[in-house]
Parts: C-alpha cells; structure tokens; sequence
C-alpha cells in the first residue's frame, strides 16, 4: 500500500448562504500525515468530505497525484475514512462490516476471509470479531472502523475526529498506534481534529483551519514556535499563549498600566504581545498580583494580574504563590511574539 | 411481572370499560352468525348453518359470488398497502435524506393534502377516473386510495428515515456502494419497522374501505367485500343471521392474519435498531 499525493487547489464549498470552506489551496506529500486542527464549526469535516467525494465542491479542483478526482464518484476515489461516529453497520457482526467494502467488489471469499483476519489482527481486535458492534467497547469500535477503511488498501486514508469519542486512557493509546500504522503501511492521511495536543502529537504537518480558511500549514514544531497570527498563537499550545493588546515603541511594548521590552522593530502603533506561560519567569522587573494558583501535577498554573491583564504562567511546584502576594515577572524579550493591529506576525 | 400500582389498575380497569361496547358488539357478530336466534348475547336457539350459505351460493340478487369479493378485497388491499410502501418510502427518503429545491414547501402541501376528507373529493376523482378510463375499475380505486394513504405514510416514513445515520450512508458511499444501493441495502433495511407499520396500517385502512369501492365501482365482478356486505342491508327485508355471517365472514382474514403475524409483529417492533 503507498500513498498518494493529495492536491487541493482552490477548493470552496457554500451551503446555500452558508460559507463552509473558502478558497483553500493545500497540499498533503505521499505518505504524509497531515492534521485538519480548529474549533468546531471552522470546516474540517467539510473539507474532508469534499476529498472523500461526498459532496461537490462549489469552486476548486482536487488531485491525486496528476489525477483530477472531483467529479468522480466516492467509490471510484480509493480512499478510506473513518467517521466521527463510525458509522459501522449495527446488524452486521464486525467481520462483516471490515469485509463490506470487499464484498462490494465482489472479491473471492478467500481473499475476503484472509484480509479480514490479517487487518483485523493488525489492530488487536482479531478475537471479537463474530461480535456486532453494539457487543464491543468503544476502543474496539474505532479500531474495527479503522479496520473497515483499511481493508480496501486506499490510496488515501481521511480520518474524521477518530478518537473524540473514546475516554483519555484509551485515546492516548490509540494515537500511538494510529501514527505507528500509518508510518508502516504508508497511506497518504488526513486526520481532522479539534484537539490541539493531538494534531501536534500525531502529525508530520499541521492545517490550522478557523471560519472556512487555513490559518496557517506547517509543521507541529513550527506552529508553537512561530504562529503566524493571533489565533494560531491562542490555538496551539497547552495550556493557551497570553495574548495581550497593546502599544507597539521602539523597544517596547505598553498595554493597559504596565510595560515591558521587546526586541525593536520597525513596526509602530496597535499590536499584540504574545508569551507562553511556560516562558515567563519570576524575577523580572514587571510587578504582578498573584490571583490564584492551580495545581497541575508536576506544576502548576498561576494567574496574575499586571495592570489592568491577566496573565498565566507554569511555574515549579515548589515554587510558593501565596494569593495576593506581589511578584516580579521577568518577560523575556527572546520568547514574545509579536503581532500587528490585524494579529499578523510581525516579529 | 410486577403487580401494577393501584391507581394504575384503576386506568387498566377503566381501559377494559371503554373496550366493552366493542367486545359486546363482536361478541354479538359471532352469536348472531351462528346461532338461529340471539336474546342479549345468550344463544336462545339451534346452530344456523344456514346464515352462510352465502358462502357457497354462485350469485343472488346481483351480487357476485363471495370467494370473488374476498379475493376482490384481498387484491386490493394488498395492493393499495404494497404501492404505499413503495411509493411513500421513496418519497420519505427523499424529504429526509436529500437536498432538493421546494423540499420543505413539498412537506407541507404532503400535509395539507391529509386533512382533506377523501368524500369531499368524490366527485373530483369521479371525473378524473372516468377520463383516464379508469372508472368502475379495480385499478382504478386502488390508486385513489394509495394516493389517500400517501400523505400520512410519507410523514411516518420521514420520521423513520430521520434517525438513520447519515454518517453510516456517507460510509457505505465510500466503501464502494452506489447512491441507490445506499437506499435499498443500508437504509431500507434500517427502516424495516417503520415499513411494516405502514404496510400494516394500509392493508387494514384499505380492508375497511367502504366509500372508495361503492362509488367508484358499478360492475359486481369487482366488489369487494364491504360492498358486498353493504348489498345485504339495503334489501327490503334484512336477515340478521346471515348480514351477522357475512360481518364475521369479513372481519375473519385480518384475524387471521393477525393471529399468524403476531409473534412477528412484536419481536419486530421491540427489536429495533440501536447503533
Ligand atoms: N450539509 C450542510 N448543510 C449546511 N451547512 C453545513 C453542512 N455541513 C456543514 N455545514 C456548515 O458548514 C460549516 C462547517 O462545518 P463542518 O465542516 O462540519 O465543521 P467542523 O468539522 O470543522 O466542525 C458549519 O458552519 C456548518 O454549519
Ligand atoms: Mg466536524
């Protein structure tokens, strides 16, 4: 099985007046893994349909490799997909339903019986297979639709929220074991998902999609590193970017009641700060009222308040933050993110 | 099972009164067809073989023989429930399930089309069928009563086909199934309750059917059985016995039918399909 190279040129979908996806222009290299990440309602599912063949585009063209598939009909597109709720047949027994897209090529029951079985153990679930999907856990219900989209061998694997359903325990697994199937039998996917710790973890690239647009593609290292507008900054990373309105001087950065220094730019007026809680630092010169502190195990998430803004920052477990107390922040000019009036990257 | 709360065996009990009249009444119908003489619902003479030589008799006064009545009846209520199903799953599928311009001005005109009483009609299909050359047909008046039968089964059938999955079609379209397969091997068989609800309840509207077949069709070859039974009240003098036999004659199929499709009836209806 080796994937395919998936283009998406121009691709816009309306429903009605409705504006799911507009003007998307996107590539996925064979055999990548890309991941679809934005909050609910920004257009995934929808672009993963389009590729899918489930729904027309309005504009735009979709390629695998140097063949046009837009207008052909899902089943003559070779891909597999995984819906968000499965979508397995309940009357049928999960060997049936894995084998359902090769019953409707009318393959030889041999084949069948033997493909079955060989994904079927591939994914763990070799044992439960006489059982209807109603009869298994969860786990056991991704794996078997997973099992159902692989057992095609599709050229192009699109994975819709395959692991929202499943409780934390058993979700971290199956990411694992996602990313380790992937990589070995190399199949072009695109995983939709609207957890930022999963996109970043299973990925080899990421598509942060908001309102119908990309916001920025690049890879998961890219992203948290350099978000190139406000909203990335605010989605990827856990827990969230401070960001922070504010005035943009040579060398500074002045919002409501306090300052801090940046590094100098050319750029002067309106703009944002942005700083990972895990970047700033106690021992500065930016005086702060401790609000509250939460613990998160190893450490622990402080809120404080500098002027008129809240701010988060990860501190030591050890570290003592009585409520109310007054400490210095150290903001280091190296690790902030500069953003203009419209919340590009400036610097 | 445990024993009902008592204020809910006063509900039972009252449930039981409201039934009586009815139970009466039938329990009057099977009396009357075989005995000679009924005082209140006790037997008050000899068996009376006699009420059902209806049964066996070729033609009297007009009427065709009985076996052809039956089978009258049984064509056309089958008929009228097959072409429901057929049609109104089709058309419940597509309100549902697709997007098409005019759906929801579709759905409602569907609806309006119920309320209208089918006698108000009379005269309108009157023409209309003897322009087609469809008056004082069998045809003919098993269409009349599927259209009649379509608004409510295309409303049952919508609620069905609106909690199937559409993830689970989109999946089946992908896996490799055309649009139409989606319909006949995912979706039907996901609605089969729903089918077999409107199957029951066309047959059974259509078995009773009285105004439909006596306006609509002159020719005694194709009465059907309420026609038929309506012929014996209208003459001069009204023999109990016998209009009691031909009742019991009438009501005895869907008895039957109902005594062999019971078991089936409920495991189908509590079966379900849950995902
Ligand atoms: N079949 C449809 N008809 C009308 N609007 C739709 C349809 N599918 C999606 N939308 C709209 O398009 C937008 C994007 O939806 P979707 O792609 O499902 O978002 P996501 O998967 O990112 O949560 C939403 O505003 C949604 O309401
Ligand atoms: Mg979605």
């Amino acid at each position: 099985m080796r994937g395919i190279e998936v283009r998406l040129e121009g691709l816009s979908k309306h429903f009605g007046r409705v504006v799911a996806l507009r003007s998307l222009d996107l590539e996925v290299r064979a055999g990548e893994m890309v991941a679809f990440l934005g909050p609910s309602g920004c257009g995934k599912t929808t672009t993963l349909l389009l590729v899918a063949g489930i729904y027309r585009p309005t504009t735009g063209a979709i390629y695998f490799g140097d063949r046009r598939v837009d207008g052909l009909h899902p089943r003559d597109r070779d891909v597999g997909m995984v819906f968000q709720s499965y979508a397995l047949y309940p009357h049928l027994t999960l060997f049936e339903n894995i084998a359902f897209p090769l019953r409707l090529k009318r393959r030889p029951e041999a084949e069948v019986r033997a493909k079955v079985s060989q994904t079927a153990e591939l994914l763990g679930i070799g044992h439960v297979l006489d059982r209807r999907p109603g009869q298994v856990s969860g786990g056991q219900q991704q794996r078997a639709a997973l099992a159902r989209a692989l057992v095609k061998e599709p050229q192009v694997l699109l994975l819709d929220e395959p692991l929202s359903n499943l409780d934390a325990q058993v979700r971290l697994q199956a990411r694992a074991e996602i990313r380790r199937l992937q990589r070995d039998l190399g199949v072009t996917t695109i995983l939709v998902t609207h957890d930022q710790a999963e996109a970043l973890a299973m990925a080899d690239r990421v598509a942060v999609f908001s309102t119908g647009e990309v916001q920025q593609y690049a890879t998961p290292l890219e992203l948290y590193q350099r978000p190139q507008n406000t909203f990335v900054a605010g989605f990827v990373g856990h827990p969230p970017m401070n960001v922070v309105r504010g005035r943009l001087e040579d060398g500074t950065f002045e919002a409501d009641g306090w300052r801090c220094r940046v590094p100098r730019l050319s750029y002067r007026g309106e703009g944002y700060l942005g700083v990972r809680p895990e970047d700033l630092r106690v021992g500065g010169e930016v005086e702060a009222r401790v609000l509250v502190a939460e613990t998160l195990g190893r450490e622990q998430l402080v809120t404080v308040r500098v002027g008129a803004t809240e701010l988060k920052l990860l501190a030591a477990q050890a570290d003592g933050f009585a409520a109310d107390s007054v400490v210095k922040l150290d903001i280091p000019p190296d690790r902030v993110h500069l953003f203009d009036a419209a919340g590009r990257r400036i610097g | 099972m445990p024993l009902l709360p008592v204020r809910w065996r006063w509900l039972v009990a009252s449930g039981f009164l409201l039934c009586a009249p009815i139970v009466a009444g039938m329990a009057w119908l099977v009396l009357t067809a075989l005995f000679d003489r009924v005082h209140g619902l006790v037997p008050a003479g000899p068996l009376a073989p006699e009420n059902w030589a209806f049964v066996g008799s070729p033609s009297v006064g007009g009427r065709p023989p009985a076996v052809v009545a039956l089978l009258n009846s049984v064509l056309f209520s089958f008929a009228v429930a097959a072409v429901a199903i057929v049609v109104a799953s089709m058309a419940a599928y597509a309100i549902s399930c697709l997007h098409f311009p005019g759906r929801s001005l579709y759905l409602a005109v569907v609806l309006v089309l119920h309320a209208f009483p089918a006698v108000s009609l009379l005269i309108a299909i009157f023409y209309i069928l003897r322009v087609l050359g469809l008056f004082d047909t069998l045809v003919g008046v098993i269409l009349v009563k599927t259209a009649l039968e379509l608004p409510l089964g295309i409303w049952l059938m919508k609620g069905f086909f609106d909690f199937l999955s559409w993830e689970m079609e989109m999946a089946a379209l992908v896996d490799g199934m055309s649009r139409w397969g989606v319909f006949w091997k995912v979706a039907l068989p996901m609605v089969r309750p729903g089918l077999l609800a409107l199957g029951t309840f066309a047959l059974l509207s259509a078995w009773g059917e009285f105004i439909l077949p006596f306006t609509l069709i002159v020719s005694s070859r194709s009465w059907t059985l309420a026609t038929y039974l309506q012929s014996f009240l209208t003459e001069a003098f009204t023999d109990f016995g016998m209009v009691a036999a031909v009742g019991l004659f009438y009501a005895l199929p869907v008895l039957v039918l109902f005594g062999l499709g019971q078991r089936y009836l409920l495991n189908l209806y509590g079966g379900g399909v849950k995902g």
